[in-house]
């Protein structure tokens, strides 16, 4: 009797013992992005997905709030607390390849003719530093015009025709617009929120239509403060100060406002599909940017997936078929369907020629630019300030963007100019 | 060991385990921070060099530092007296209730003991430009021509003043509440007995003794404005302490540097000049208030 328990005990600790050792041969990899509820659903999926067919990989999901995501990844990924692969926003990339703390890609996954195969261009250019390249998106971004349909109708308008030209923009934000018997205005015509989607516009959108280059080649040099430019800029701002169709903060933000239906026409991204079909009663629709003088132009942007640097050997495997899933064209048609965003890979897109909304997105893309941010949030300060300072304090459109331009320049000057260490 | 020594001993003992706590997360960071104020410290930098004063050359050369200090001082030059006489009235005003003194009392610290960031949100949907925002909404209604209150690169600024001010308010009434407690009523009767009237009372009895409380409160306030930043930081938009850096404190702009760009040798070095601003200041304050004291 004794014996046979000490034999069951024997061979349970010999079970145990090969499970432990059998684990230990395992990997486990941690991946970090800022909490948005469908995308981490979907990745909680993804990671079932790759981790059924890679055994002995383990991926373990950390997210954060938004808010503090960014400071979250600067605090702990120095101190070597952090993820083995991340998700960044590309415009943070410059700041964190100079750093020191991503690792180039192993050309033999991601060799750069590889990577111009397989995105829009604007993706490439984006994640190469000095010939290698530095992370992979799964999905892309870019504008579009976001109308309400019903307050187009309430207007006498068509709500199947938005407007296609800035002319006819203009035209329709003036006949939407309302306001109260003081002249304050209570329904925007077109939200004008350069904090929000608007400074891309100017930047990327409405330089280029008016005939101005945003910047030179490389990135590193502004020239919108030309006189397009500053013809483009004050088209901005006079829909502001002189048409008063809507104005920064209208009703605290363009999305509250075009959420609450106090706002009939706004400049947003195909992130919001999501968000914008959750409304209740709220009939929106999407259109292609309007043109200016026949030229067409959009911003797109991307988050995107890195490894981080000191990862090597059978963790950085690991890490390089995660990333090599991710951007599989399976878990890219996932994304679209339950997060919204657009397939990074352009022929991916063309079954969703027929969906009205996804449609008008996917056609911004084949003319869009990605902005060579050094410092998002600072560039983005800039321009929004320069909105405000002719919108609050009446300065001269063209003294405004002067300055902003000098500004950037130095910002840019100085990001460059801090040695890479 | 006597029995005196082992309570002696016993007492440092408890007084060691706060000061071991107050060493080691309020003073050591702060000698850090000094340190750290004279290097090139960012989160996402792998090395660290001494750069000597740099940096505070760099803070005042920026324009929106010496902004953010004008308006720091016109946060606790505007905010303290406000805050400090209006709660002096309505304490003595409260004093006077007959009945239903804690039911006022308790409406004038709801404020103070609800979480700011919801008091701010509040009050930023309150400021909002029409048709959304109900201050608005009363002075249309009355006539008068709707305010863009948090959307002005002047009116931001006074209006996150008054918050705080509303803030504070519960805060200093309960203290002078309290202070007003302390004033011996036979003094009162005696003065009464002489034929004082009620605002020789005020001034030459209440007033004079409430100078302590006073002082405390001038110098807490003071600090309070001088740091004040969540009120900041919800009210404007996107957190930037805007428009134009209008209302941005030197709190924010240290917030900033740190969390935004990541500049943690420069945001060291504009803490210690705020540092050595509150510490001036507190002490002028306490000198100012001290000879007046020694009546």
């Amino acid at each position: 009797m004794k014996r046979t328990r000490i034999g069951v005990i024997l061979s349970l600790a010999l079970f145990l013992g090969a499970a432990i050792a059998g684990q230990a041969a395992d990997v486990t990899i941690t991946y970090w992005q800022y909490f948005y509820q469908s995308k981490v659903d979907l990745m909680s999926d993804l990671i079932q997905q790759f981790e059924a067919r890679n055994p002995g990989i383990h991926v373990e999901q950390v997210t954060f709030p938004y808010e503090s995501y960014q400071q979250k990844v600067a605090a702990a990924v120095p101190a070597g607390e952090g993820p083995d692969v991340i998700n960044l926003y590309y415009g943070w990339l410059p700041l964190w390849v100079k750093s020191g703390y991503l690792q180039a890609l192993p050309q033999s996954a991601f060799s750069t003719a590889r990577l111009a195969k397989t995105f829009y261009p604007f993706v490439a250019q984006s994640v190469s530093f000095g010939g290698k390249n530095y992370s992979v998106p799964t999905a892309v971004r870019t504008l579009a015009l976001i109308y309400n349909k019903r307050l187009f109708r309430e207007a006498g308008l068509d709500p199947n025709v938005p407007p296609r030209t800035l002319e006819e923009l203009l035209a329709d934000a003036k006949k939407l617009s309302k306001y109260d018997a003081q002249g304050n205005l209570v329904q925007s015509g077109l939200l004008m929120q350069p904090s929000g989607q608007g400074h891309v516009w100017i930047r990327e959108v409405l330089f280029r239509q008016f005939g101005a280059t945003p910047y030179s080649a490389d990135g590193r040099t502004v020239t919108y403060d030309s006189p397009a430019g500053i013809h483009a800029f004050q088209w901005y701002t006079d829909r502001i100060t002189k048409d008063k169709v809507g104005y920064p903060n209208f009703s605290t933000d363009d999305v509250t406002a075009f959420t609450a239906q106090k706002a009939a026409m706004n400049i947003d991204g195909s992130f919001r599909i999501a968000t914008l079909n959750a409304v209740k009663n709220l009939e929106w629709g999407a259109a292609e940017l309007p043109t200016y003088k026949g030229i067409k132009s959009n911003f797109a942007s991307f988050w995107t997936n890195a490894i981080v640097s000191g990862i090597s050997g059978a963790k950085l495997d690991a890490a390089v078929k995660f990333l090599a899933f991710l951007t599989s064209p399976e878990v890219q048609d996932q994304w679209l369907r339950k997060v919204g965003e657009l397939p990074a890979t352009p022929s991916l897109s063309e079954r969703y020629q027929n969906d009205p909304v996804i449609r008008v997105f996917l056609k911004g893309l084949a003319y869009a630019h990605a902005t060579s941010y050094v410092d998002e949030a600072g560039q983005r300060a800039i321009l929004d300030d320069a909105v405000d300072e002719v919108n609050l304090k009446r300065t001269d459109p063209a003294a405004a963007l002067d300055a902003a331009a000098a500004k950037e320049q130095k910002l840019i000057n100085d990001f460059w100019k801090q040695g890479n260490e | 060991m006597t029995f005196a020594a082992r309570r002696a001993a016993i007492a440092y003992a408890f007084l060691g385990i706060p000061l071991v706590f107050f060493v080691g997360v309020r003073f050591a960071p702060m000698l850090y921070m000094i340190a750290m104020s004279f290097t090139d410290w960012g989160l996402l930098r792998k090395t660290v060099h001494v750069v000597g004063l740099a940096n505070f050359a760099s803070i005042f050369a920026d324009p929106v530092f010496l902004k953010s200090l004008v308006n720091t001082a016109k946060y606790a030059v505007l905010g303290t007296p406000t805050v400090i006489v209006l709660s002096l009235c309505i304490a003595l005003i409260l004093d006077r209730v007959p009945r239903g003194k804690g039911v006022y009392r308790l409406l004038y610290v709801l404020p103070y003991i609800t979480p700011v960031v919801a008091v701010a949100w509040v009050w930023r949907w309150m400021f909002q430009s029409p048709p959304l925002g109900i201050i608005n909404a009363v002075f249309v209604s009355v006539g008068l021509r709707a305010h863009e209150f948090l959307n002005s690169a002047t009116q931001a600024l006074p209006s996150i003043l008054a918050v705080n001010v509303w803030i504070e308010l519960g805060y200093c009434t309960i203290v002078f509440l309290a202070g007003m407690q302390t004033i011996p009523s036979s003094i009162m009767e005696a003065a009464r007995m002489d034929g004082a009237s009620g605002w020789q009372l005020l001034r030459r009895i209440t007033l004079p003794l409430l100078l302590p409380v006073t002082l405390l409160l001038v110098v807490v306030e003071g600090i309070q404005f001088l740091r004040i930043f969540t009120q900041v930081y919800n009210l404007s938009y996107q957190a930037l302490g805007g428009p134009l850096d209008s209302t941005k404190s030197a709190t924010l702009y240290i917030y900033q540097k740190a969390f935004t760009n990541f500049d943690m040798g420069v945001a060291a070095s504009a803490s210690l000049v705020l540092f050595a601003i509150i510490l001036a200041v507190t002490l002028v304050q306490l000198k100012l208030f001290d000879r007046r004291l020694n009546y």
